[in-house]
Parts: C-alpha cells; structure tokens; sequence
C-alpha cells in the first residue's frame, strides 16, 4: 500500500507513560498533525542513540478515533541495539518526532474467520486489530503466548474485553505452544494475523505450508528485528573491493558495509524486498536469517543473504557462551552488486 | 480530498463526499470477468467479478510499480493479473504470486473496499471498512421490484456532485430547463412542504387540477387510452444521504383522491437516482425511470428511458454550465432562494457526515 505510506513527520508529546509489564512501557503520544491509526499500522520514530539519531518502527496499540491520542508500547529487548533504552528513558511531556500512523499490516474486515496470535511484545501489532474484530462482530480467535505472566503485557485488559475468544498460553506453565495443533484446526476460510518472535512465526509458516493452506491467507509483519540467535558481533569481507568490515551487536551488515563506503543497493531494510541481497562466497560459523524473501529451501543453501537483516553467528547453536573464545568472531565473505 | 473546509452553508458552493457511505461503482452488468476502471469518490477502483459470480473492488494500482490493475485480466478463481509484471492479486487484495521468486512479499497488498450488490448496483465503501453495514446501502427497491419497471443510464456529469443534488431538490426549475416535456407555469406557483430527519429529507409538491405536459399526457394514455382532461400532478422528493434521491413523480384524473393516497386513477413513476462523486468537480449519475403500470411493455420502458435520456441531457448542459461559471467566477458567493429549502437541508446533512469524519470544522 506504497499509496498510504508516505512519510509524514511531526512533532509529539508525551502524554503519559507506564509499565505495563516486566520491561514494557506504554506511552502515550499526542501527534501535532494528528491521523487515526488503522488497526496493523505503525509509527516509525526517531531515537537518540548515543548522541545520534536512528529511526526505530513501533506497532500502534490504540489509537482515538480522531488520532490525537496514540499507544505504543516498548519492551526493553536484552539484546536492544539502543533503541528501546532510549524509550524506556521518556516521561510525561517529552517530546518526539513520529511519522503519521504507516500502514504495512492491514487488517482486513469480512474474512469469515480470523486466528490473531501474538508472541511477547508482538502483542503490540495485534491489540488494535483485535478491537475492530470485536467491535465488527467478527468470529475470532486471539491466542496470546509468552514466556511468563509478569511479561505479558495488557493480560487483564484483553481478558476483560476479549473473554472467551482470548486463549492465554504461557510458556512457563504450559510448555511451548503447539503450533501445529493450532495450524492443524484451521480451514481455509480462516486468516490468520501473526506478530512474534521469528522461531514462533517460522513454525506457524511451516506448518502453514504443510497444512496447504492458501499463502495470503497468512499475514504477518516483520520488523526484521528478530532471529534465531541473539545478535553477534562478526566480520564481512568482501576481497573484490578489499573491505573488511566489522558488525556491531547493534549494527545491520548493511549499514555497517555503508560505514565502510560500499555502494550498497537495498530498499525496505526488514528483509522483505530481497533487493540487499549478497552472494556468499565463505563462511566461518552459521548465517542467522532474519529476512522473509528466502523460502527455507534457499535459505538453507546459505548461498545468499539479505544484509539488511541477517547476520553470521559463530556457533550452530548460536549460544555466545558455549563457543570457543579461541574461535574468534564468525566471518561472511561476499560479493556484491 | 482530505482537506478540512470551513463550514459555511453558503460560502461553499460545492461540498466534499463522505467517505463512510455506500456509492455506487457501477451498474450489475457493467461488472464482468473483464476488469472495468471507474474513479469513485477520488479513488481509482479496478471492478471485476470472481468466477462464482462476487463483484470486487480493488485500488487501480499495483503495489510494485502502481501500473492499472485494470489493464490486467482476471485469472483463477478470483484473482486479477497485473499487465506489467505479472504479480497476481487475490479479491481481498493480497499478492498471490510474484515473478522470479519463490515467497511472497508480506507486504505485497493493494486495498480491496466492501462492496454489495443490491437494486441493479454494486455499490462500493470508500470509508473505514469497520463501518460498512450492508443495511446502509441506501433504499432504491423501485429498481428490482415485482411491482415496478423501467430501466436507466448513467450521465458522467462534468460537475461537482453536490450541484446535481441541489437540481434534483428543487423542481422549480423544470419550468425551465424542460419546458417541453414535464416543466409547467404551475410548478413555480405551487407550494411545496420541506421535512427532514437524521438521514432523509423529503420535499412534497402537489398541483391539483392541472393541465398534464405532454410528457405525463403520453403516460396517461398509455394507461387510460384516449385520456383527456385535467389531472391532479404530484412530485415527492426523498433524500437519503450521502447521494440518493428518489422521486415519486405522476398524475392521476383530477379530483379522484390521489392527494389522499388513492392513486388508482393515474400513473405512477419513481425517477431513481444515484450520484457517485468521480472528482471534486466530476461525478457519475446513475439513474433509472421505474414504474408500476404496463409492466410487461418493453416499448414503454424503451420509450421513458429514452424520454428521460432527454429531459436530463438538458439538465447536464446546465450544470456544465454553472461548474464553470463557478470556476470562472470564484470570488462569488452564492445566495439563496426560499425554493433551495430541499437542498440546502441536503447540505446540512451532508455538512454533519463530513464534520463526523473529521473533513469538515465544525461551526463555532
């Protein structure tokens, strides 16, 4: 929806911030050009990250019926690249600069039946769209999963809302959650909406495609952000143009193949376009794919990897504490466009 | 389009459409396996029907490069093909294939608006689809009726819609503007009651103990063969917001109890009309002439159609006209007569709509 999602940046306030949850905030905004978030949308805002500034997407929780007052919510990430510590520094009468509400997640209304599942924090996407479901008089299922009560944000106020139509799985209590049984009880006149972590959508994809359930009828959104592995530090290298390049814990390969001065192309940064995409020559350790423009079959072959999001880690496991120290970073030899 | 106006009855001489409202895309069978284009309300629109028969509308753009949907073909059960690159389009508006790669893009959609066919129409919503209740689609069951015939046309009107509202609340000016065919010095001499509610407003005339025009005299004849004499004359105008008026028009022998509601003496016809904004200053009239005698009479529809293809191509020469004297003059206001009661009560409503939607301040 290109047409809906021109940038339009703006000055907001912060009306109010709480902890909703174990590390997740709920901050309230009031946009200066205010414009109703629909239910799926985002606000991409900008965060000061030692001393600069770095754009940062953020589902859209509630929004008013006018778009003067919008929710986000932040969970404070161990792995956070600097981002979510800056938010969760911001108090009442701050102020950010936001874009109007972005649209890459539309809910569409007069689908017979809707499964929402939210992982953790992915619970943020899928709150507006479970409202409008409601408030439609839609036949749905929200299934909200995560490691423990603590973390799970908004618990009573969905119960409150949702009832019986919210079916509440925690990890710790119930063990992990059998996506296959859930996947396995769909027909095909059933959507379902997705946000979480990317091992919870990877194996409701695959069961999706077991199950030979129709491919749109699967949404979900990806801010690119989530992988198999907790981030490394690792080195790239490309011997054609005498680069070596070193990846930050906080840094994409991408942006840290542009710090060196290589003339990269790329265009939606969260591994959906396929456009950054670099052929790999050598590998030293594993590559943690994080994009959704290779099918399991390429990304297997590991023969190339979209640099926006995807990393190389040093261990299959990818247990930072059970590699070898001796062993060195993981490096990712490559060849560009 | 998203532009938020002052509100001024007066001062604004054509209004924005609301949003949130059912309008018409195009009639039943317009709506094929072969992809039809129509802007509706500012909005490029690709109509097509899946293969069990469901009209469609999606956004006239592809998600990759924006090409026309509409210059693509339908392929499968319900899917669109775009013509450039081949990316297919599911009737919800989600990608279902993209050339040279093996997964979708997530974000590959094109918006896909409500649609419902109902009177002869499919009928499309612009507006937050959470609002899109099929019982809001305004009542035109004139249109597939047992009890009624007739059959209409579309005038793509160089003029904002509004000003098609307003010629259609006020019958004065048939006098006129159809002084051949149904206008009469009595029109203008006659009283008329306004009434309104929430949604609706209704503008009653009767002339009683006239002289029908010729056009109602051949209509009376067609019923009562060899007709002569005076008749009582009735036009009842119903608006249903955002763009639908029906107009309960006919005469009946003079004296023989119509005003009361006995209306077996005389003929009966409702002029259905539907106007879809294209632009700010284009719009789409959808219109039909129903009525409840001779019902089997191909060549009496044949005839009224042809009859009202006439009367109202006098009407769009008119507001051609006014829209540009509008855009001519645009440091003039408008006045108002104690005849524009009708629309500008139309006007009001609409006013509500658009202040409703945020797109229109509301008065201080």
């Amino acid at each position: 929806m290109a047409a809906t999602n021109t940038e339009v940046w703006q000055s907001a306030s912060v009306l109010a911030v709480a902890d909703v949850a174990a590390d997740i905030v709920r901050i309230e905004l009031a946009p200066s050009m205010p414009k109703k978030a629909d239910p799926g949308s985002h606000i991409d805002l900008m965060v000061t990250i030692d001393g600069e500034q770095q754009k940062r997407s953020y589902s859209v929780v509630e929004s008013s019926e006018d778009g003067t007052r919008l929710v986000i919510s932040v969970f404070k990430a161990p792995a956070s690249r600097g981002g979510s510590v800056f938010m969760h520094t911001l108090k009442a009468g701050d102020s950010l600069r936001i874009t109007q509400p972005l649209q890459n997640f539309p809910l569409r209304v007069g689908a017979e039946r809707y499964v929402l599942l939210a992982g953790g924090i992915g619970i943020t996407a899928i709150m507006n769209m479970a409202s409008v479901l409601r408030n439609v008089k839609a036949d749905y299922t929200l299934v909200y999963a995560g490691r423990n009560r603590t973390a799970m944000a908004y618990l009573d106020q969905l119960r409150e809302l949702h009832g019986e139509r919210l079916v509440v799985h925690v990890d710790e209590e119930d063990g992990i959650l059998d996506v296959a049984g859930l996947v396995a009880g769909l027909d095909l006149a059933t959507e379902l909406y997705m946000c979480g972590p990317i091992r919870l959508m990877d194996a409701v994809r695959r069961a999706w495609t077991e199950r030979e359930l129709e491919a749109p009828n699967l949404r979900y959104e990806t801010f690119g952000n989530s992988g198999w592995y907790d981030p490394e530090e690792f080195l790239v290298r490309i011997p054609r143009l005498g680069v070596e390049a070193k990846v930050g814990q906080g840094r994409s390969m991408l942006e840290a193949l542009e710090d060196a001065g290589v003339d990269m192309m790329f265009d939606c940064r969260k591994g959906e376009c396929g456009l950054c995409e670099v052929r790999i020559l050598d590998l030293a350790g594993t590559i943690d794919h994080r994009d959704v423009f290779y099918s399991e079959r390429q990304q297997r072959s590991a023969a190339k990897m979209c640099c926006c999001v995807s990393r190389a880690v040093t261990t299959e496991t990818g247990a930072r504490a059970d590699a070898d120290p001796s062993r060195g970073p993981a490096v990712v030899t490559i060849d560009v466009s | 389009m998203t532009a938020v106006q002052t509100r001024s009855t007066t001062t604004n001489k054509t209004l924005g459409h609301p949003l949130n409202a059912w309008y018409v895309a195009g009639w039943d069978h317009e709506v094929t396996r072969k992809p039809l284009a129509r802007k509706i309300a500012n909005r490029p629109l690709a109509l097509y029907r899946t293969e069990d028969g469901k009209a469609v509308a999606l956004a006239d753009a592809c998600w990759h490069r924006l090409a026309p949907l509409s210059m693509g073909k339908v392929v499968g059960r319900d899917e669109i093909q775009c013509p450039y690159h081949g990316i297919r389009y599911n009737s919800a508006g989600r990608c279902t294939s993209m050339p040279a790669q093996e997964t979708i893009n997530p974000s590959a959609v094109v918006p896909s608006f409500p649609v419902v066919e109902r009177h002869r129409f499919v009928w499309v919503w612009l507006g937050d689809p959470a609002k899109a209740d099929p019982d809001l689609v305004p009542d035109m069951h004139q249109m597939d009726h047992p009890e009624w015939a007739g059959d209409g046309e579309t005038i793509y009107a160089p003029c904002n819609y509004q000003l098609v509202l307003d010629n259609l609340m006020d019958l004065t000016h048939e006098e006129f503007v159809h002084s051949s065919s149904i206008g009469q010095d009595e029109l203008s001499e006659s009283d008329f009651v306004v009434s309104h509610d929430g949604n609706t407003v209704t503008v009653t005339r009767w002339m009683l103990n006239i002289d029908a025009p010729p056009f109602w005299l051949k209509n009376m004849r067609d019923k009562f063969p060899g007709f002569e004499g005076k008749v009582d004359r009735w036009q009842i105008i119903h608006f249903e917001a955002p763009s639908t008026i029906r107009i309960d028009v006919g005469v009946a022998k003079a004296g023989t109890g119509a005003p009361e509601g006995d209306r077996s003496q005389g003929v009966n016809g409702y002029v259905m009309n539907t106007i879809s904004p294209e632009t700010d200053k284009t719009c789409h009239y959808f219109w039909a002439f129903m009525r409840n005698y001779c019902l089997d009479s191909q060549l009496i529809t044949t005839q009224l159609r042809n009859g009202v293809h006439g009367v109202f191509g006098e009407d769009e020469a008119m507001l051609k006209a006014q829209q540009e004297a509008i855009d001519a003059n645009p440091d003039y206001e408008f006045y108002s007569l104690n005849i524009d009661a009708g629309g500008m009560w139309v006007r009001r409503l609409i006013e509500r709509m658009l202040v409703a939607e945020g797109r229109l301040a509301a008065a201080l």
